[in-house]
């Protein structure tokens, strides 16, 4: 894992210190609110219903036992007891007071952390597979990849005012668990014809308004030449992006304006001249950060071993939760286990300082202090001895941390929406609550199989609700709630955007109207479909027929 | 036009107050002072939108209320759950108590 | 108004001209549009007395390139501190045309942006503060970091050549 040395200590403390600065001068009355929300913003300070928003990075979702600690301290000391994990790998706390957050950030600094560009118009916090360095798929770990971003990222002089944000994901593995091909740049790693590991670049994915699933601007860039092409293609973005509509700033507007061939034109002719410039990574370098994220002293143990099987005999519950939420470590005798912080019946991704705090303690227990956060709202440990499993789940269980229902339908995404968000039409979280309830039952989830709902509480589509095998958009109709359901969309390798069904649902129906859809699915289901594939075979109709019949 | 009152986000703590009177801020919605049409509407935000205001709170804005039972309420349930506090955490913001 | 550089506040020897206004005498340092610049090309650049372009976001500083060395003023324009197009220009006019004269950042200009203005090659600020304020403003800006990630033509170090220097330092010292 990534440390600090003391360049980046020192840019941190430098950074902390501004922002207290910048904070007294807004109190002061020095800055007008209109100077200090784009200073704020870049360091993640939001303006919400009840109070301010803080949301504090987790670079490319990684983190130590201590850093996991250290949430759940502030979530403690400087909110109210609890914390919100994000689609983008973040977390954020609901209540801090401005004037409280330049001590909060000091503390996050003690432990490498901070909340540095999880807002405004900048690159922000890169993501990437939470499962990174420990899944048996990956063809390589992406962090190192990952940290050379955020650093070349990190208040980069020429892209802090940018037409909009700018969100850049990396997988290693060729199942694309960071759904890299919606975010505005979109990095696949995989060898090239010679052998060489490099990057697929897909340019101009996103949510938001209009969704679009990105476009390749190149096949294969290599590794030494990956923050070059980069930079061309912020400086490209930069120039020409569009700055009269908010709405059309996105690059995958330029992107979907311009044509993608117009783009490579552009980003190549760029890149052509500042490809053997500075920013060119020697392979020393690159060696360097490797060995950073070395894998950690694993043990030779025995792929099989049999007082794990033995427990999950005696142990129904336990079996139930390792085949759910337990998936397969490169390293024999190991295990990656998922964290679902979906309890039936809970709010999504919110977890509170005692099992943050315990969630550290876990890692640093069972884990080689490692824990990562996902975009599904979950959190992982990646290194668990497959004879550690029993014991952790106990421990889980007791903190209501061991909900088996990875993947399934109540593991469902949902953004804060009306309960917090100042841009919402419509809530997310209680939606979702009544969802989970209703789907409760594990045997009869475990018999839907995978199944992705994803809500959202506006058009932002933080909630990836347009990624969604079924999406829910939360709108504003005459004063009430309701809410607009898509269907077939998938944030995976096979990326879709998911197509709207018809007219939307009031808070009163909507529940039942996913119900309808789900035994519809099984209805019609062959062996061993999940309701994506069967969407993809059937189409819409049949859907359709059971949300409106004749209508 | 339904009765109106300015509410804003205090700038030091964040939490939703609403216009007094005496130009002042309360965070129950009961102490606010309230618009009957739209001049005085407009005269209010006029109040509450000014440089010196600035350094007291963040983005008023006015929001629609109506008498209820001799109280102020929201009549929009955004509005609603900003009074209240989150609907998903009773236990939180206003509706604590 | 006061504009900062080199740590003082100096005198704006410059006379901006609107696209109509005729070109006054030699002598005198004119500052144009590009536009401007672009269409009198020929008798700009032979009359005496300093010439200066201002770059709107828009413009293209490729324009510029072929007459790089004939400017002693590049001015370029941030209508808002949310338009970061001018920051690119900066880049572009210094690393890729080597460009050597005065670099004037002027409109939207705040304290908070100077630093990064600065890392993309500007070295004069238009503030619209008293000369005191601005001078202070710049000096604060400048002093905020010492520590940076990215290569830019400032020549400032890297924390990652900084790195790659103790290493060899180190790998030295144990050989
Ligand atoms: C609660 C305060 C939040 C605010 C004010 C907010 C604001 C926004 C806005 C305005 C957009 C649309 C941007 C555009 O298309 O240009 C957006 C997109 C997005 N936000 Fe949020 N958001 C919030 C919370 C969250 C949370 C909690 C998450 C994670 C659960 C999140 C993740 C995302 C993602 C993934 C997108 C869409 C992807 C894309 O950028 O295209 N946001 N957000
Ligand atoms: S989707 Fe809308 S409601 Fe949900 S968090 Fe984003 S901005 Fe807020």
């Amino acid at each position: 894992m990534y440390r600090y040395d003391d360049f980046d200590r020192q840019l941190l403390a430098e950074r902390t210190a501004q922002f207290r600065d910048q904070v007294a001068r807004r109190i002061s009355g020095e800055l007008t609110e209109d100077q200090f929300k784009p200073l704020r913003l870049m360091n993640g300070v939001y303006l919400q219903l009840h109070a301010y928003m803080l949301r504090v990075a987790v670079p490319y979702g990684t983190m130590n036992g201590e850093q996991m600690r250290k949430l759940g301290y502030i979530a403690r000391t400087y909110d109210k007891g609890y914390g919100h994990f994000t689609t983008r790998q973040n977390i954020q706390y609901n209540w801090p007071k401005l004037n409280e957050i330049p001590d909060a950030l000091a503390d996050l600094a003690t432990v490498e952390m901070h909340a540095i560009q999880t807002s405004g118009n900048c690159i922000r916090n890169t993501t990437t597979d939470q499962y990174a360095g420990a899944a048996a798929d990956e063809i390589e770990d992406p962090r190192p990849y990952c940290e050379l971003i955020r650093q070349w990222s990190t208040f980069h002089p020429e892209f802090t005012y940018l037409p909009r944000k700018f969100k850049i994901a990396v997988t290693g593995s060729p199942n694309d668990r960071a759904a890299v091909r919606v975010h505005d740049i979109g990095l696949r790693m995989h060898k090239n014809d010679a052998g060489e590991t490099g990057f697929e670049v897909i340019v101009g994915g996103g949510l938001g308004r209009t969704p679009f699933v990105g476009k390749t601007v190149r096949d294969f860039i290599g590794k030494n030449d990956l923050f070059s092409y980069l930079e061309a293609i912020l400086r490209v973005y930069n120039r020409f992006g569009r700055r009269d509509n908010k709405y059309k700033a996105r690059i995958k507007i330029l992107v979907h304006e311009v044509g993608v061939d117009e783009i490579r034109r552009l980003v190549e002719e760029e890149w052509s001249k500042i490809r053997d410039g500075s920013l060119r990574v020697s392979d020393d370098e690159i060696a360097q950060y490797i060995a950073q994220f070395a894998p950690p002293a694993f043990e030779e143990l025995q792929a099989n071993d049999p007082e794990f099987e033995r427990r999950k005999q005696a142990h129904p519950d336990f079996a139930a939760w390792v085949r759910s939420n337990v998936i397969a470590h490169k390293q024999p005798g190991y295990a990656i286990a998922n964290i679902s912080l979906k309890p039936i019946g809970g709010i999504p991704g919110d977890a509170t300082a005692d099992q943050m705090e315990l969630v550290g303690d876990l890692a640093d227990q069972y884990s080689f202090g490692d824990v990562r956060v996902t975009h599904e709202q979950n959190l992982v440990l990646p290194h668990v001895k497959k004879a550690d499993l029993f014991a952790l789940w106990a421990e889980l269980n007791s903190a209501l941390l061991a909900t088996a229902n990875l993947g399934f339908v109540t593991d469902i995404i949902a953004c804060p929406g009306l309960d917090y968000c100042a841009l919402a039409t419509a809530r997310s979280i209680p939606l979702s609550q009544r969802i989970s309830e209703r789907f409760g039952d594990l045997e009869r989830q475990y018999d839907i199989g995978e199944l992705k709902i994803k809500i959202s509480g506006c058009i932002n589509a933080c909630g990836h609700h347009h990624v969604g095998h079924i999406g829910i958009l939360g709108l504003d109709k005459r004063g009430k709630e309701f809410y607009q359901i898509t269907l077939g969309g998938d944030a995976s390798q096979d990326a879709s955007i998911g197509k709207i069904a018809g007219a939307g649902f009031s808070e009163a129906e909507v529940v039942d109207a996913i119900e309808a859809l789900i035994t519809r699915y099984i209805d019609i289901r062959t062996v061993g479909e999940r309701f994506i594939d069967t969407y993809r075979r059937v189409g819409m109709d049949p859907f359709k027929e059971v949300l409106y019949g004749d209508r | 036009m339904s009765l109106q009152v300015v509410t804003a986000n205090r700038l030091d703590d964040g939490l939703a107050v609403f216009m007094t009177a005496d130009d002042g801020w309360s965070t129950d919605l009961r102490d606010a002072v309230c618009a009957e049409d739209a001049p005085q509407a407009e005269a209010l935000m006029a109040r509450a939108d000014t440089e010196k205001q600035q350094v007291t709170v963040v983005g008023p804005y006015l929001i629609d209320v109506a008498q209820e039972d001799g109280v102020l309420v929201p009549t929009k349930y955004r509005e609603v759950l900003r009074t209240l506090g989150p609907s998903v955490r009773t236990d939180l913001g206003y509706q604590a108590g | 108004m006061a504009i900062v550089k080199n740590d003082s506040v100096i005198e704006n020897e410059w006379v901006t001209l609107d696209d109509e206004s005729s070109i006054p005498e030699s002598g005198t340092n004119v500052l144009v549009s590009l536009g401007r610049f672009k269409a009198e090309r020929d008798s700009l650049i032979a009359r005496n007395g300093g010439l200066g372009v201002l770059l709107v976001p828009g413009d293209a500083p490729e324009d510029l390139a072929e007459d790089i060395d004939r400017f002693s003023l590049i001015a370029v324009k941030f209508p808002a501190y949310t338009d970061g197009r001018g920051y690119s220009y900066g880049r572009v006019l210094r690393e890729r045309y080597g460009y050597a004269g005065e670099m004037r950042a002027v409109g939207d200009v705040l304290r908070d942006q100077i630093l990064y203005m600065h890392r993309c090659g500007f070295d004069a600020y238009e503030l619209s503060d008293d000369d005191e304020t601005a001078l202070e403003k710049v000096r604060a800006a400048l002093r905020d970091m010492t520590v940076y990630y990215q290569p830019t033509g400032d020549g400032r170090a890297t924390a990652g050549s900084l790195r790659d220097r103790r290493r060899a330092v180190l790998d030295d010292a144990t050989s």
